[in-house]
């Protein structure tokens, strides 16, 4: 078992799901991002999802995009995700990375799950990397114990879910609705028919994410799954912020608000 | 050869190729992979297809000889294969048409496209109005500007353009936000993708369906008498270049030659050549070449033509490069103009300016080769959505600096 499984299993222990909370590494800045991190799991995040930018974020909506191109021109790098990595490990979070594909493979896929482990992270979210087409970084994952979190869609097939369950640790990562990245009025009854789609394939802990952005979205999903992820709701905050300490504040807010509401879902 | 390379089916092209997108678009490959293997197997597909390439592309396309243009390419009899004579003016036709009846027989109503140039948009909603399907067509902002033209075409056709504001505002956005509307409505939607890249089937499936242009160039040429000493064919993301190869890949004696977009050079940093230029990587699909930093960070493209400004490349050209099977030479936009201007004054023929790269190719390769050689160029598009920024280029708009100003 991984840590993050340990850690979810001890979270469902108490009676809830799991708040899994991302931003970007580099948005606005390197140190407000990570500064920003380390506030979330102060306010209640039990998982920081961090996600190194990429110049072609296919999978991500207009919020997440501009701030990802934005923390790009300002030069950010991957050795800045590691460092957020360690800041979220030592406030006590549970830090995993969501990335895209061809950063990793640069950087080189044994290089990355090493530097991933030495930071204390405990998994890696690819958007855009299937377990058929992710063997090379399945093997470097396994390697040194780090977790590979695959996704699942409304798509999926279930012939597709049996190989991803088989093939994810730490969690499967269900996104509930067809599409990119962004906030929804309604997550709907697609999510729970994937989360229990993924769970009959073998998947023992399912986390749904994209378009998740409220206290009652979160009461609502934490009924039936394993962890709730929430983003682009939390990017848009700093984005709007008139200042990095306002921003921080404002999403040290929300995230309590979503802290609670995964803490009602099964009352 | 002991083994044919023709027609290599995919996902892989030795370590290229392959499909590296996200979940959502899984179930949808495999239908289209599906359909496809069916389609390619399947008489009727076949007759189909062969009935839209004679009565409504135009085909077979024509191959003209042309020796005042020749006598500048070291004394080599050029032929051009004249993909620009095609219905909608260039080879973009003979993939959308494919693809649209693929998009019938697996019963979706809606197809999306990306275009660079506006070429394969403009295929894309014709082959959408003649077959009743809702088109939307997704272009960055800044070559809605350079082919604006194009736009209104597409538009006329009945397509909803989509300017791409994102990242470099060119076809790389465009890529990326076609793929985020198929990963929304997949349901009842096809991707017709533009060019031999992207994830499987589509390398293999455009090349195929690309394919006509060599199989017909062959025929013809050995009608002349002989085979080609070399095929020339530009290559941005590489769909009509590897079409005008396919069909040579096993005849040893021709040269096979894709020019790359160099814009201002590749020593400049400033150029879209990204066999010349770049290294191995996973972009929009597939694992090929790309212009790319040292973190995997794609680089922006720079050519003068709209078609050719892309970071990335089929990944059968990367596999050919590296086999050593094909060559890849970098054109400049000064070389490429060059090259147009050459043809349009020598032939009477106005080349697109993705074309006019093949073209300069075929200029070098022929002094190369000295008198007696025999090239085929294929020139795959026509230079009239290109002729006002070529009088720009060349300063025959009266006060063409005024008007590139007012534009501002």
């Amino acid at each position: 078992m991984s840590a993050l499984s340990d850690r979810l299993d001890a979270i469902n222990a108490e009676g809830r799901a799991a708040l899994v909370c991302y931003l970007p590494v580099g948005f606005p800045d390197v140190d407000t991002s990570i500064r920003a991190m380390v506030a979330m799991v102060e306010a209640g995040a039990d998982v920081v999802e961090i996600g190194p930018p990429y110049s072609d974020p296919v999978l991500d909506g207009p919020v997440i995009q501009l701030a990802v191109a934005q923390a790009l021109e300002r030069g950010v790098r991957l050795k800045d995700a590691f460092a957020a990595v360690r800041a979220v490990r030592e406030a006590g979070g549970e830090p995993v990375v969501m990335s895209y594909f061809n950063p990793m493979l640069q950087y080189g896929l044994d290089r990355f799950a090493a530097d991933m482990v030495a930071a204390g992270g405990s998994g890696v979210i690819t958007p855009d990397l299937t377990p058929d087409a992710g063997e090379d970084w399945i093997a470097a994952a396994r390697a040194v114990d780090l977790d590979t979190i695959f996704l699942v869609a409304p798509s999926t097939t279930t012939e597709r879910m049996h190989l991803t369950a088989a093939a994810s640790r730490g969690f499967v990562y269900a996104t509930p609705l067809m599409g990119v990245t962004g906030e929804r009025a309604a997550v709907g009854d697609a999510a729970e028919r994937v989360v229990s789609e993924a769970r009959e394939a073998g998947a023992p802990k399912v986390c749904v994410g994209v378009g998740v952005s409220t206290r009652e979205h979160a009461a609502e999903i934490g009924r039936y799954a394993d962890g709730v992820i929430v983003g682009t709701a939390l990017v848009r905050i700093l984005a709007e912020a008139d200042t990095p300490d306002e921003g921080i504040e404002t999403l040290r807010e929300r995230v309590a608000q979503l802290a609670a509401g995964v803490r009602e879902a099964r009352q | 050869m002991t083994e044919s390379l023709q027609r290599a089916p995919g996902p892989f092209f030795g370590a290229f190729g392959g499909r590296f997108v996200p979940e959502a678009l899984m179930a949808a490959l495999d239908e289209l992979t599906d359909a496809y293997d069916k389609a390619r197997v399947d008489p009727t597909f076949g007759e189909e297809l062969d009935r839209l390439a004679r009565d409504y592309t135009g085909r077979p396309s024509i191959i003209t000889e042309v020796p005042r243009f020749a006598r500048h390419a070291g004394g080599a009899t050029v032929y051009l294969k004249r993909e620009d004579l095609n219905h909608t003016g260039s080879h973009k036709i003979n993939n959308v048409l494919g693809q649209a009846l693929l998009t019938k027989r697996i019963g979706k109503t809606r197809v999306i496209a990306e275009t660079g140039a506006g070429q394969h948009g403009v295929a894309t909603a014709t082959a959408a109005a003649l077959m009743d399907l809702e088109c939307v067509i997704y272009m960055g902002e800044e070559d809605t500007e350079r082919q604006a033209l194009n736009v209104a075409r597409m538009r006329l056709l009945g397509a909803e353009v989509i300017p791409v504001r994102t990242g470099t505002r060119t076809l790389r956005d465009a890529i990326n936000e076609a793929f985020r509307d198929w990963v929304t409505n997949v349901g009842t939607t096809n991707y017709v993708f533009g060019t031999a890249a992207g994830p499987h089937p589509f390398p293999a499936m455009v090349r195929d369906l690309q394919r006509v242009i060599s199989v017909e160039a062959r025929e013809q040429m050995l009608a002349l008498g002989t085979l080609p000493d070399a095929v020339l064919a530009c290559v941005g993301g590489g769909s009509n270049a590897i079409g005008s190869f396919d069909a040579f890949l096993d005849d040893e004696g021709v040269r096979l030659i894709g020019c790359e977009a160099a814009g201002d050079g590749v020593d400049t940093g400033r150029h879209a050549a990204t066999l010349t230029g770049g290294h191995a990587g996973v972009l929009h699909g597939s694992r090929s070449y790309i212009l790319q930093d040292d973190e995997g960070q794609t680089q922006p493209s720079h050519s003068i033509s709209a078609g050719l400004d892309y970071p990335g490349v089929g990944p059968q050209h990367a596999y050919l490069s590296e086999i050593g099977r094909a060559e890849y030479w970098p054109v400049t936009d000064a070389e490429a103009m060059d090259a147009f201007r050459l043809l349009s004054r020598t032939e009477g023929i106005l080349p697109a300016i993705e074309s006019s790269h093949a073209l300069a190719g075929a200029l070098k390769l022929g002094r190369e080769f000295g008198p007696g050689a025999t090239l085929l160029v294929t020139l795959s598009g026509r230079g009239d959505k290109d002729v006002e920024q070529a009088a720009r280029w060349f300063d025959m708009l009266p006060g063409s600096r005024d008007v590139e100003g007012e534009g501002e």
